[in-house]
């Protein structure tokens, strides 16, 4: 919607097409038929140059204009039966918000989404929407493309930049305090959502954050160029309006155990949102070398101590130049295209199955190879090889096939004999996965958790835990999932939480 | 946000300070420590082990030697100051018993970490013989207060001889271990390479051996995965899993690679900031 860097994108030439276009549909508009809708062409979203971006960190996507969000409202059909709401955690109101767009109506769309969406203008930034909402779009459906489905996240972004740029968005009103207390352990998407939805009802709530900077994995993990921090900041400002209280630097389960916030610091009930945990790594020899990296430890680095900034940062930054990226999600993809921006000179993503198996995003996928990273699938160390001081200077590569699907349905890679090659890098990225934070575990003996070390419900219906007074949600219960996911059990479990304290 | 309620110079540059966390000091264990930031935008995390700790004035005290970027800033903050970042207590508290004749050596600053623990294990009824070693007389500091904890043995080496005896601490170890009151366990807490040389010295006589690693770190817990140390061919987390380990099971080695990962890097940064604090200083003339 706003221009940003119009010297380095495609926003003014695509926004003067849909300027154009806009005045013909809007003579057309109340006549469109659905044969006319399935005509109008999916509007692309305007996007930094690739070889520019790829040295900085300015967000790559730019957002619709306002001719071109009200172009791609109007792709949709406003189906009676709307599968898009099925595919999304959170059921928006995905038609209802979209037909104000189409009309013009974004302060009117942006409520509809904020009914049941807290964080519109981070979802629609990183929720895989072709594996949700866009997955069962009608149009997408008959065109026989998911990629020509309505752009539901995009819209959804509009809308939330829209606000957030005029400067409207309103504080959620708070109703009179009840006198109980809510602790919420972690910053990130589930437990940003329960404060806001529990101060709502009148709740005192406390978030407790181990970092000295809010957001969790949305301030660690994901990238600037993917997610701006300060549409994150205006998240947290708007809880802080909300009267939302804020305890950074402290880790709950060490720097107070849980049990002494029930016992000594009066809160009625406790949220556990603290993420994911441990990194995974591969359990091959030389993965402790130095030049291998979790993800999570390049991209903190990176993103949170701001290594990037390499006058300011006291963080040192390892001066990677060839990089193989180990894994193929979302993490893998950040981490890749991180490295690129750290001035790497070759960025390699490794993945064991094929292209159509990587489980990233694939807007992510697609900017990472406009970006010039190189995509190794088929293949999959087994082991890093160092040199005399210890330092990774290549990996012992095998290269697969696709075999019969495995339990998930997902094709079973197999390993082609005799054809290992050395290849050369000195920086391995690993991005496999996380396993569960013990922190919490460790210090409150009575919270069941499972074998992997997540924490198990004793009510899905209300995230509920085995100890009492006590809920979970977002990756400590689910594993590595997504922000999206997070924000739905986070609701789940707000909602357990205002009934419990209801009673 | 941590105000600095003292501080004082131990040695040329070895500084030690007292700090306003209630929390930490109510919560801490002898083994523990804290992770720190001198800047809250560009700062970086480094982790330092707690040296003691004053549950009525709300205070934990630090010990650090000026010798990276971080610790050299924080030896400028003076009383009153405040450290942006401060957060703990982390890592797993050593596990006090009642094991019989304990050997405490610390070399360095590893005595401030060493002496809540030799404290404990004398407390938990153990006979406590203490090793302090350093390269020479100016780098010694509480000696007196690990005197007072030691029952048999209290031993000083420096490696010029300008204090105790002229020898590295592994030296009376293994003395003591050929002795007729042999170790039942040893603690070992200093430089790497001192640890890993005293885990070497006990070996042979099959003592149990702990050391106490301070590997580069970020968020401390258990999240960035940059603490991994190999301890009996598994990959543990200092952070969490730690930071004191079976010295005969870690692959040292590994370990000092992984800790010089940023050496030249940061070699260059300091390089940077002694210029540019030069260059102020001659514009300010």
């Amino acid at each position: 919607m706003s221009m940003h860097n119009t010297e380095h994108s495609n926003e003014i030439q695509l926004d003067e097409i849909a300027k154009h276009d806009v005045e013909q549909l809007k003579t057309l508009h109340p006549t469109l038929k659905m044969k006319d809708r399935l005509a109008i062409p999916p509007q692309a979203m305007p996007e930094l140059d690739p070889k520019y971006r790829a040295t900085n960190m300015e967000e790559v996507a730019c957002g619709y204009s306002e001719a071109e969000a009200i172009i791609e409202a109007n792709r949709c059909l406003d189906c009676k039966k709307p599968f898009c709401m099925d595919g999304c955690p959170v059921r928006i109101n995905i038609p209802g918000f979209i037909k104000e767009v189409a009309q013009g109506n974004y302060d009117q769309a942006i409520h509809i989404i904020k009914e049941t969406s807290l964080l519109p203008a981070i979802c629609g930034r990183v929720c895989p929407q072709e594996r949700q909402c866009q997955k069962s779009c009608t149009v997408g459906k008959t065109l026989k493309d998911v990629n020509k489905a309505v752009a539901i996240g995009r819209l959804e972004r509009f809308c939330a930049d829209y606000e957030r740029e005029k400067g409207t968005i309103k504080v959620p009103a708070v109703k009179p305090a009840t006198g109980k207390k809510v602790a919420v352990i972690g910053s990130g998407p589930a437990g940003l959502v329960v404060a806001a939805d529990v101060r709502r009802e009148g709740h005192d709530v406390t978030i407790f954050e181990a970092f000295h900077k809010l957001g969790g994995v949305m301030r660690y993990g994901i990238p600037e160029f993917r997610l701006p921090k300060e549409i994150v900041d205006q998240e947290i400002k708007t809880l802080e309006a909300m009267g939302v209280h804020f305890k950074t630097d402290f880790i709950i389960g060490k720097s107070r155990k849980l049990q002494d916030l029930i016992d000594k610091d009066g809160f009625d009930a406790v949220f556990i949102g603290v993420g994911a945990g441990l990194p995974l790594f591969m359990g091959i020899e030389g993965e402790n070398l130095v030049g291998v990296f979790a993800a999570n430890e390049y991209l903190t680095r990176a993103n949170l101590m701001r290594a990037y900034d390499l006058n300011n940062a006291h963080t040192p930054s390892w001066p990677a130049k060839k990089v193989a990226v180990l894994g193929g999600g979302n993490v893998a993809m950040d981490a890749a295209r991180m490295a690129l921006r750290l001035g790497a000179e070759s960025v390699k993503i490794i993945y064991r199955r094929g292209m159509s198996e990587l489980p990233a995003r694939a807007e992510e996928v697609h900017h990472a190879q406009e970006e010039g990273v190189e995509f190794c699938v088929l293949q999959n160390p087994s082991k890093i090889l160092g040199d005399e001081k210890g330092r990774v200077r290549a990996m012992l590569v095998d290269r697969y096939e696709l075999g019969e699907p495995d339990e998930k349905g997902r094709p079973r890679p197999v390993k082609l004999e005799g054809q290992s090659f050395e290849m050369e890098v000195d920086t391995v990225l690993v991005a496999i996965g996380n396993g569960s934070n013990p922190l919490i575990s460790q210090t409150t003996p009575d919270l069941r958790v499972n074998r992997k070390g997540n924490i198990e419900l004793d009510n899905p219906e209300t995230n509920l835990t085995s100890k009492a007074h006590v809920f979970a949600g977002g990756d400590i219960v689910l594993g590595a999932a997504t922000v999206i996911l997070a924000m739905g059990e986070g609701r789940r479990a707000a909602a357990g939480i205002n009934k419990l304290l209801a009673e | 946000m941590a105000k600095i309620l003292f501080k004082q110079q131990l040695s040329a540059d070895v500084f030690l300070i007292r700090v306003h966390a209630p929390h930490i000091a109510e919560e801490r264990l002898a083994g523990q420590f804290i992770i720190l930031q001198i800047d809250l935008e560009f700062g970086e995390r480094i982790p330092l082990t707690i040296a003691d700790a004053d549950t009525q004035e709300g205070s934990i005290t630090l010990i650090f030697q000026a010798v990276g970027r971080t610790t050299r800033l924080l030896s400028h903050l003076e009383t009153g100051d405040d450290i942006p970042v401060l957060v703990g207590p982390l890592g797993k508290p050593t596990h006090i018993e009642k094991y019989g004749h304990v050997v405490c050596v610390s070399g360095g600053v590893g005595t401030a970490p060493m002496h809540p623990i030799a404290q404990a294990l004398k407390k938990a009824g153990n006979r406590v013989s203490i090793i302090m070693g350093a390269r020479h007389k100016e780098l010694l500091f509480w000696e007196d207060k690990m005197q007072a904890i030691a029952d048999e043995n209290f031993i000083i080496t420096t490696d010029d001889g300008s204090a105790g005896r002229k020898a590295l601490v592994t030296e009376p170890l293994k003395e003591l271990c050929e002795s007729a009151d042999k170790p039942d366990l040893v603690i070992a807490i200093g430089p790497s390479i001192m640890m890993k040389f005293c885990a070497k010295t006990t070996e042979p006589f099959h003592v149990p051996t702990l050391v106490s690693l301070n590997t580069i770190m970020v968020d401390g817990t258990g999240m960035c995965g940059c603490c991994r140390v190999n301890v009996g061919g598994k990959v543990k987390f200092a952070c969490v899993d730690g930071p004191e380990f079976d010295g005969h099971l870690v692959d040292w080695d590994n370990l000092m690679h992984r800790m010089s990962t940023y050496r030249e890097i940061e070699k260059d940064h300091l390089c940077n900031m002694e210029r540019m604090a030069l260059e102020k200083e001659a514009e300010g003339k």
